[in-house]
Formats: C-alpha cells, sequence, structure tokens
C-alpha cells in the first residue's frame, strides 16, 4: 500500500490492486468453499463448476447473471493508469469504479440469497427468481477490498488527507471491516428484536417483550420474591464497581504509598484474572462455601450451624466477580496514583499540612478519574461476564446468562435474545458513554513522562491499617482460592474421595507413542490444539488492526475522526453474549457466510480485543514525539514508510502487550465463544463447560489449571523477550 | 501411445475422483446425550464404516436451537440423542427429513410408535422414566423421611431440599411438569407445581443438574431422569433412585435426520447403524442406563426396568407439539414461577 512517489508515473500500488481484483474475478472460486485450503475443489470441477467457478466463468455460462456487472469497473480502472495523477478524470475513474464496484457487490449480496429474492418487494418489482446463490467466498472478498482501495485512492487522489494513499486507504479499510463486523451484526440483532412469530416486522412484538416484569419487576425491593433480570444485573454490576474500585485502590495504596516489600508479588498477582479460565473462580468457591464444601462442612461442625446454600446467588456471584475484576482494577488505579505528582503532596506538606490532610485533600482528589474509571471498568465487566453467573447463579439470574438461555432454552426466542442483548447494551454503552464524556481526555493527560524526582509520601497511619488489613485478608483469600484450583486438579473426587491421582491429567492429556509418532489420545488435546490455533491466527490480526487504528487516531486528522474513534472503541462494550447472537443471527445466511467455521471464531477474537491493542497504541504512540515523523516526512519518506520505519520499531512493547493480550484473552474467552463452536472447531472453555455441566470437575479443574500454566508460560517467554519494565508498563496500559 | 496416455489420464483421474470420493465421505454429527456416550458413537461409527465423523455436543434444547438457525443452510447431517420433544418439534416445524429404515423389525414398539406420531421424522433409540433421587447422607443428617411418591416432595420439611430443572431451559423439566399434568389433571397438577415450588432450592438451567448437585452434596432431592440418578450411584455417590408410586411419565431418546442434509447418503449410514444392537450395546461403556430400543441390545442389570415401574400412557403428540409446550410453560411462568418461595 506504498505510495507513489511525486514525479515518478508508475504507480504500484494502483497496478497491484487493478491484478488483485481481476484475480479475484477470473482465478479464485466465487462463492464460499468448503474445506478451500484442502485444494480438493481443484480436482473437482474447477473452474466450470458453478460451485467453485470463479465470477468470469459464471458470467461466461451466463450463470447468475446479475454478478456480471461487477466486470465493468474492473475493465474502466486500468483506463486511469494513463492518466495523470492529478487530473480529474483520473479521480473520477478511480471512486467512480470502486464505488460502483463496492455497491453493486453489497447489492447484490443482500438482495439475493439462499431463496432468491430475499425481499418481497424486490420480486414484486422484478418478478419471481428461479435462482439463488450461497455465501461470497475468497474471490468475493478479493474482488471486494480491490474494490475498496481503487475507491480510497480516488478519494485520495481528489486532495483528501493531502492526497496520502496510505492514511485514506487505511481509513477505509478500518471503517470497512467494522462496519461489516461490529455494526452490521449489531443492526441484524436489532432487526430481529422486531420480528414477529410469522416473520413480520412489528414495534409491538418488541414492546411487549422489552417491558416484560420478568426483566423489570421490583419486586425485590418492595418485599415480594425477586427482581427483573435487567436490575439484578445492574444492581450487581454497581456493587461489583464500588467494591473492586475499593479494592484496587487498597493495593494501588500498598504498593505507591507504604513500604510494602513485596511489590513485584503483588502485581504478578493482577496477571491471575486475565490468565484464569471462566468457571474455575466458582468451581472452586462451590468446593470451598458450597452446602458440602470444605469451609461450609467445618464452619458447621465447629459451631453447629445448619449449613445453607447462601453462596448460589448474588453473594457467590459476588464474591466471583470481586475476585477476577479486582486486579483489573488495581491495573486502572496504580497507574493514576503513581502519577499523582509528589511534587504536589510535597509541596503541601512543606506547608505544614499532615499526612491525612496531604492523602484526603490533595492525592484523593488528583485520583478522582481514576477512580471513575476503574468503577466503570469494573461495571461493564460485571454486566458483560458470563462464566460465573452461570456457576453459581442459583435463582439470580442476570442479563448475560438470560440470553444464552433464551436462545438453547427449549423456549428458542431468538427476539427475546435479541430484546436482553438490547438492554444489555444499553446498560454498558451508557457506562461506556459516561466513561468518555465526563472523564474525557483526562485520564490520558495523567499518564505524561515528564521526570517527577519527588517521592510519594507513605499513607496517613489510620489510614494505612485498614487498608493493609483489607489488602492482606483479600490477598490471602486469593491465594487459597487459587491453592485450591490445583488441589482439585490433583484429587479423585473433590469432597468424596480426596486421595490424590493425576487421573485428570492423564484423561485430559495423554499422548501415546507409536511407529507412527506421537498419538494425541487425551479427550482433550482436539479443543486444545484448536484454541491454540485460533488464538495465534487472531493475535496478530489484533495487534495489527488495533496498532493502524491507533496510528490514524494519535496521528491523523480527518473529519469525523471522533466518530471513527467511538465506532471503533465501541466493541470494547458490547458484551460476548450479544456478539454471539448477533454473529449467529447476522453470519448465518449469505452473503457472508461463516458461522461453523474458524473464521468466524477468529473474526469474533480480533473484533472482542480490538479495543486493547488501539489503547495500548494510543498510549505508547503519545509517548512518541511527533518531530520523529515530522523529520521522517520532511526528509521525503511517506507516510507507509515513517509508520513502517519510525513508529512501528519503537512500539515494540505495545505491539507485545497486543499480541500477549490478545492470544491469551482468545484462549480464556467463552461468552462469545459458545454460541459460535462447532464440531471441527471446538475450543478449550467450551469443552471445560461441557465437563462442568457433566459434573467432572476434576477434569475441568486440571484442563483449567493447565491453560493457567500454558498462557503463565506464554507471558514469562515474551517478558523475556521484551523486558521486565515494559512488561510491567504494558499492563497498565493494556486496560 | 496415444491411448496409454489416454489410459493413464483416465487412470490418474479416477484415483483422484476416488481419492476426492472417499474424503468427501463424511457425516456432521449433532449429539444431545452425554459427551463420552456421544463420543463413543462418533468413534463407533468411523470404524464401522471408515466416513469421517464430525461432532458436536449439545443439550437437546441448544442442538435444537442451532438446527433451527441453521434451517435454512443446515450444516448438520444426523442428530443423535436427548429427549424426544425437541425432536418431534423440529418434525412438526420439518427441519428434519422422513426416512423408513430397514432396521425397524428389530426395534421395541415405544419406539416406532415415536416415528409414528413425527410422519417418520424421527425415531426412538432409548427410553427413560423420570423420578427423582436423593442423597441419602443428607437426607439421614437432616433427619428426614425417605420419600417415595410425587406427593411426598410437598411435605414441609422438604422446604429448600428439592431441585429441579427450569422448564423452560430444560427438556427434562418440560417432561416433569407434562408428566404432572397428565398424572393429576391441569388444574391440580398446577396446584401441585405450585406447592413443590415452595420446596424448590433452585430451578437449574440443565435438565440432569439437580441429581449432580445432589451427588456432591449441594441439595438433597433432585427430580431427574432415573438413569441420571442410578450414573450418579454407580459413580459412587450416596444416590438412591425413587420411581413414584403414582406413576411416572417417560421420554423416548430420538435421532433424527436433518433435512437438506449436505451427507444424506452418510447421516442414513448412521442412523441404520445407531439402531443396531452392537451401537446400542456401547451404552454399557460409559454407564449409560437408558433402554435401549433395539430388543436384542444388552441391558444392564443397574437399569431402572421399565417393566416393573407403572408408567403413564405418555401423549407425546400432544405434549410435544410447540403449541402446547408454549401455553404450558406459559401457564408456568405466571403461576408458579412467581409465587414466593
Amino acid at each position: 500500500m506504498r505510495g507513489s512517489s511525486p514525479g515518478n508515473n508508475a504507480r504500484p500500488v494502483l497496478i497491484f490492486w487493478i491484478i488483485a481484483g481481476w484475480a479475484g474475478l477470473v482465478l479464485l472460486p466465487w462463492y464460499g468453499v468448503e474445506d478451500f485450503w484442502t485444494f480438493e475443489w481443484l480436482f473437482d470441477g474447477y473452474p466450470q463448476d458453478s460451485d467453485y467457478a470463479p465470477l468470469i466463468f459464471l458470467a461466461g455460462q451466463g450463470e447468475k447473471p446479475w454478478l456480471a456487472p461487477m466486470l465493468l469497473p474492473m475493465l474502466a480502472a486500468p483506463f486511469a493508469l494513463r492518466l495523470p495523477k492529478n487530473s480529474s478524470a483520473y479521480a473520477k475513474i478511480l471512486i467512480g469504479s470502486g464505488a460502483f464496484g463496492l455497491a453493486w457487490l453489497i447489492a447484490q449480496g443482500f438482495g439475493i440469497g439462499l431463496r432468491g429474492w430475499n425481499y418481497g418487494w424486490l420480486e414484486a418489482l422484478f418478478g419471481a427468481l428461479d435462482d439463488r446463490q450461497f455465501g461470497m467466498g475468497y474471490g468475493a472478498m478479493l474482488l471486494a477490498t480491490a474494490f475498496l482501495f481503487l475507491l480510497t485512492q480516488g478519494i485520495a487522489a481528489r486532495g483528501a488527507i493531502n492526497g496520502d494513499v496510505f492514511v485514506v486507504s487505511s481509513i477505509g479499510f478500518v471503517i470497512a471491516i467494522v462496519a461489516a463486523f461490529v455494526f452490521f451484526p449489531i443492526v441484524r440483532m436489532l432487526t430481529a428484536a422486531f420480528i414477529t412469530d410469522d416473520g413480520g416486522y412489528s414495534a409491538a412484538v418488541f414492546f411487549a417483550k422489552f417491558f416484560e416484569t420478568r426483566l423489570w419487576s421490583l419486586g425485590c425491593l418492595t418485599g415480594g420474591n425477586r427482581c427483573g433480570v435487567a436490575w439484578n444485573s445492574f444492581f450487581l454490576a454497581v456493587l461489583v464497581g464500588l467494591l473492586t474500585t475499593v479494592l484496587g485502590l487498597v493495593f494501588a495504596l500498598i504498593v505507591t504509598r507504604s513500604g510494602f516489600r513485596h511489590k513485584r508479588l503483588l502485581r504478578a498477582l493482577t496477571v491471575l484474572p486475565i490468565i484464569t479460565p471462566p468457571f474455575v473462580i466458582g468451581l472452586a468457591l462451590i468446593l470451598l462455601f458450597g452446602l458440602s464444601g470444605s469451609v461450609t462442612v467445618f464452619v458447621s461442625d465447629l459451631f453447629g450451624i445448619q449449613p445453607t446454600r447462601w453462596v448460589y446467588g448474588m453473594p457467590g456471584v459476588l464474591i466471583a466477580q470481586l475476585l477476577a475484576f479486582t486486579p483489573i482494577a488495581f491495573l486502572v488505579l496504580i497507574g493514576v496514583v503513581e502519577s499523582v505528582s509528589p511534587s504536589m503532596e510535597e509541596a503541601a506538606q512543606t506547608l505544614r499540612a499532615n499526612r491525612w490532610q496531604v492523602f484526603r485533600t490533595v492525592s484523593l482528589p488528583l485520583m478522582r478519574p481514576g477512580l471513575a474509571n476503574a468503577f466503570l471498568l469494573g461495571f461493564i465487566e460485571s454486566m458483560a461476564d458470563f462464566g460465573n453467573p452461570l456457576v453459581l447463579g442459583g435463582n439470580f439470574d442476570v442479563l448475560s446468562t438470560e440470553i444464552f438461555f433464551a436462545i438453547v432454552g427449549a423456549q428458542y426466542d431468538q427476539g427475546r435474545a435479541a430484546v436482553l442483548a438490547i438492554v444489555l447494551l444499553g446498560f454498558t454503552l451508557s457506562a461506556f458513554y459516561a466513561q468518555r464524556a465526563w472523564l474525557g481526555k483526562k485520564s490520558y493527560t495523567t499518564v505524561t513522562g515528564k521526570g517527577d524526582a519527588g517521592i510519594h509520601p507513605n499513607m496517613p497511619g489510620g489510614l494505612a491499617i485498614p487498608v493493609y488489613l483489607m489488602g492482606a485478608f483479600w490477598a490471602l483469600f486469593t491465594v487459597i482460592i487459587y491453592a485450591m484450583i490445583l488441589y482439585g486438579s490433583v484429587v479423585e473426587l473433590w469432597g468424596v474421595n480426596n486421595t490424590l491421582t493425576f487421573k485428570h491429567y492423564v484423561t485430559a492429556f495423554s499422548v501415546r507413542f507409536e511407529d507412527a509418532g506421537i498419538r494425541w489420545t487425551g479427550s482433550a488435546w482436539n479443543s486444545f490444539w484448536t484454541t491454540v490455533q485460533i488464538a495465534a491466527i487472531a493475535a496478530p490480526l489484533t495487534a495489527a488492526v488495533g496498532l493502524i487504528t491507533a496510528y490514524l487516531l494519535t496521528r491523523q486528522n480527518f473529519a469525523g475522526k471522533n466518530s471513527f474513534e467511538f465506532g471503533t472503541m465501541l466493541s470494547f462494550a458490547i458484551p460476548g453474549t450479544v456478539i454471539g447472537v448477533s454473529y449467529i443471527l447476522a453470519f448465518n445466511v449469505p452473503p457472508i457466510e461463516i458461522t461453523g467455521t474458524g473464521i468466524i471464531l477468529v473474526v469474533s477474537f480480533i473484533f472482542r480485543n480490538m479495543p486493547v491493542g488501539i489503547r495500548a497504541g494510543i498510549a505508547s504512540m503519545s509517548q512518541l514525539d511527533k518531530s520523529l515523523d515530522e523529520s521522517s516526512l520532511t526528509l521525503g519518506a511517506n507516510s507507509a514508510q515513517t509508520f513502517r520505519q519510525i513508529i512501528l520499531p519503537l512500539m515494540r512493547p505495545a505491539i507485545l502487550a497486543a499480541l500477549v493480550y490478545s492470544f491469551v484473552r482468545a484462549m480464556t474467552a467463552i461468552s462469545a465463544v459458545i454460541f459460535l463452536v462447532s464440531a471441527e472447531y471446538d475450543m478449550a472453555t467450551s469443552y471445560i463447560i461441557g465437563r462442568v455441566e457433566n459434573n467432572d470437575y476434576g477434569l475441568a479443574i486440571a484442563y483449567s489449571t493447565t491453560l493457567i500454566f500454558v498462557m503463565l508460560l506464554a507471558i514469562a517467554l515474551l517478558q523475556l523477550v521484551v523486558g521486565r519494565t515494559e512488561i510491567g508498563r504494558r499492563m497498565e496500559n493494556s486496560t | 501411445m496415444r491411448i496409454k496416455t489416454t489410459a493413464a489420464t483416465v487412470g490418474l483421474l479416477t484415483i483422484l475422483m476416488g481419492s476426492t470420493a472417499y474424503a468427501a465421505d463424511k457425516l456432521t454429527y449433532y449429539c444431545s446425550a452425554q459427551e463420552d456416550w456421544c463420543q463413543l458413537m462418533a468413534n463407533g461409527f468411523q470404524d464401522a464404516t471408515g466416513i469421517k465423523v464430525n461432532m458436536t455436543r449439545k443439550s437437546s434444547g441448544e442442538t435444537f436451537a442451532q438446527v433451527k438457525a441453521e434451517g435454512s443452510n443446515p450444516k448438520g447431517d444426523v442428530w443423535w440423542g436427548g429427549t424426544g420433544d425437541p425432536h418431534l418439534q423440529a418434525a412438526e416445524e420439518g427441519l428434519t427429513e422422513a426416512y423408513v429404515t430397514p432396521m425397524r423389525g428389530e426395534l421395541q414398539d415405544w419406539a416406532l410408535s415415536q416415528a409414528k406420531s413425527a410422519g417418520d421424522r424421527t425415531i426412538g433409540i432409548y427410553s427413560g422414566a423420570l423420578g427423582y433421587g436423593y442423597n441419602t447422607e443428607l437426607l439421614a443428617k437432616n433427619n428426614l423421611p425417605e420419600p417415595s411418591c410425587w406427593k411426598d416432595l410437598l411435605k414441609a420439611e422438604y422446604k429448600g431440599h428439592v431441585q429441579m430443572a427450569n422448564p423452560n431451559s430444560s427438556g427434562t423439566a418440560y417432561t416433569t411438569l407434562a408428566t404432572i399434568v397428565q398424572l393429576f389433571g391441569e388444574d391440580e397438577g398446577f396446584e401441585f407445581m405450585k406447592g413443590l415450588h415452595k420446596n424448590i432450592n433452585q430451578y437449574t438451567k440443565s435438565g440432569s443438574a439437580p441429581i449432580k448437585a445432589a451427588a456432591r452434596g449441594e441439595s438433597t432431592i433432585g427430580i431427574v431422569f432415573m438413569h441420571d440418578a442410578v450414573k450418579q450411584a454407580a459413580a459412587g455417590f450416596p444416590i438412591k433412585v425413587v420411581a413414584p408410586c403414582e406413576g411416572t411419565g417417560y421420554e423416548i431418546g430420538s435421532m433424527s435426520i436433518i433435512k437438506g442434509a449436505r451427507n444424506a447418503e452418510s447421516a442414513q449410514k448412521f442412523y441404520d447403524w445407531a439402531l443396531s444392537a452392537d451401537a446400542q450395546a456401547l451404552a454399557l461403556k460409559v454407564n449409560a442406563f437408558q433402554v435401549p430400543s433395539n430388543k436384542s441390545a444388552p441391558t444392564s442389570d443397574k437399569a431402572p426396568d421399565l417393566a416393573s415401574i407403572k408408567l403413564i400412557d405418555y401423549d407425546f403428540a400432544k405434549y410435544g407439539s410447540s403449541d402446547e409446550r408454549k401455553r404450558l410453560l406459559k401457564k408456568w411462568d405466571d403461576e408458579v414461577s412467581t409465587l414466593p418461595q
């Protein structure tokens, strides 16, 4: 995508995309081919067979006549090569062919589906169509990409962003993929909420489902038996947000404002929730505090109290979420607490304020944006959490699990799932919006690279004691939980038969050495390798998309930048269950038909984790002085070269951060995954939930423990490569 | 020379065609029974026929949802296992294909009547009766009497000790609801459900979760299919299985071929194979204690003997239809689940 240098009439970028477009027309199968990468289709009637034929063969045989007009723009585009770049005809040809091609491709994709015309009015207009088409394949994908870049080159030639082809193309590319994989599914889901039983659309259906008492009843406040699902989720999320913020602040204060020695250990603990598969915390809590849990039995024997099922429901979910999300609040707050300038605090001290006054009137107010940020993150995470309520919820239903059971339940109601998803999305988006509107850019400006020679004062004594107590209690609790997880994976049958055994590891991960090589006989290998493979494919793509977007956001100015930023960060606020439902609704039918493939998993991970890549990129790019780019540009490099040769090398830590984070998240994600796994692509987390369902806690915990160690290993390896301090900063940025 | 070349080309092509044909022989298999049984069936079929099997295991409700979602563009070929209602519902909605197997002569009557009520779009592969199981240790610890009938479960001393699945999310629990309605009549049946509601400590999402919770000591009594309870007992948990004295309903685990299956031929092969005595004998290897539909398939002595249990005349056609299901579930939602406990 390098722009051509001025004065030279060669246009490698344009030539490349014209050739690519023609390759999409002539070489690659137009429609999706099952098992594409086995290349069996090459020997199975290619290129004539209409299942595998490229567009030009279809057109030549007179099949699918609606595809043929897409040849026109590709015939027109080469004429631009003869024209000078600054002529208006050059821009017109490129914009015309790109825009027409894209528009036609999209229109025919949506207009004609599996049963002919997709919409009644099309049939009324053109008459019945005795033909149909399946989902688009690689040929269509390549051609669509070519159209897109022809269009962006045309727009650049008209002078947008100083005629910078690289920047315009990047913007166009990011907009296109976000539109296709974030907005399109969400819109599909929104419309699904209005579909009636007989396939029509009606607002009444939506409102009937939306105003259901099961959703909004406030019975629990007025002494009734239960509150609506929406309120359950909301109250829980507020509590989790508040408590994780308090606990996160406690740890941040201990690390920065006390004589505590083992700070590094505390920081290491923060990695845990990121690498912990869902359910394990919930399972450990059941095994400790359930009706027959170790702690419950011990306490009831000691004091003669009748054991209860208190852990199932709100209390259990709350505790599990606190364990899981406190470190996230800590990560946010430690950056803020550290960046409160010690000079200010020292100034206050020299003005004879005592330590308590300094803390209350100087330090704490300066931390306010960080506190709000931590609260909102906790709120969003709690709303989106799926694994913990699933295991511990009892009769306490929350939105994320209700969505799942609306889809999979015996009542199978996509409309209800869509309505619930809309409510959930409403909550998280409001929080996301509040975070941005209210805190604005404040949170970024606290992270400056300015040298500040002062030292943070210690906490006032009155505060230090409760802080230490809380910190110690919580750290001990976390350690116990994880120790229990390890222990649970090596006992025969926890609570019934506590003999030590490696049985579960053997069942899951046994291998046999045969003449032909290693045979992976363990029951978990299949899902394990799939998970590693999918995560390894998704990670670099996530990092690439995230960093390019970050570059556009920090280094370029263009019209609509704010909405561009909002759009790209949006998927952070979309809970995984919502992504799962919307992907099922959007990508099970043509034009983009990818359910049941590995591609849909990769795509869902890219867009789930992209905001993290963006944030890491923004944070580290804002530390690079812009004069570096400017000198590169004045020395004659174009923006693509500058990005590749100046900015990328300086951003190694951010790149690695995005890589590690997206790899690890892809291994532990469950909420979206559970909707998208298929026979061939089963993921580790969905395998684990199957074991949990089957009362096979030993195997589930053993598998989870293995995953934890695999991910620790991955992180440790990367730490060796990048070095410790940079990893430390990465973690701050990555939230 | 020319003939030779042609012959060689034809030979090569045949090999290529042959190999592609061989590679194309595969089966996408949706399984709604327990994981290890599903796996065993997949491997067993692969060994018996050489057809490559791709398996997904999901509960019957989830699988039904998936088959329905994929309706306009099916990805699966055959759907094996899980309670019969979702299979009947799929048949009713035209999501599955009618098929008359040559194996019919070897099957039990109830398996065939299942096929009959769905216009041959599904068939019975195993059956199991509804009941409940309790944790003997917890029962003794809490000094509770041993229950033996459905109505025993209404006693006040069991408050907070009974668990069942939510009929909205579980086929098992819907079977329970339908059984109670057929056993006591609709009005008295709903009174029963209301009384039971007072004693329920949790409505689980999954059908067999209540007995698993009871096995682990997280609850005392779980209303489930008896073979699920037997399985927990066989795994070493202190579970006693009860066949309620008033009589009880049952499920017929079913199998259907998905309409528009991409590998329809493999699907039929699987269908025939899964009804054979050999294939059904595999159940014992994984402690699945359901009653097999093939008359000559072996049964376990641990399995509940359907002949000795008082079975009601369960009306699968009526209670499997989606209208009746929706009506009963709505009534349960409105009248039972909203009551205070």
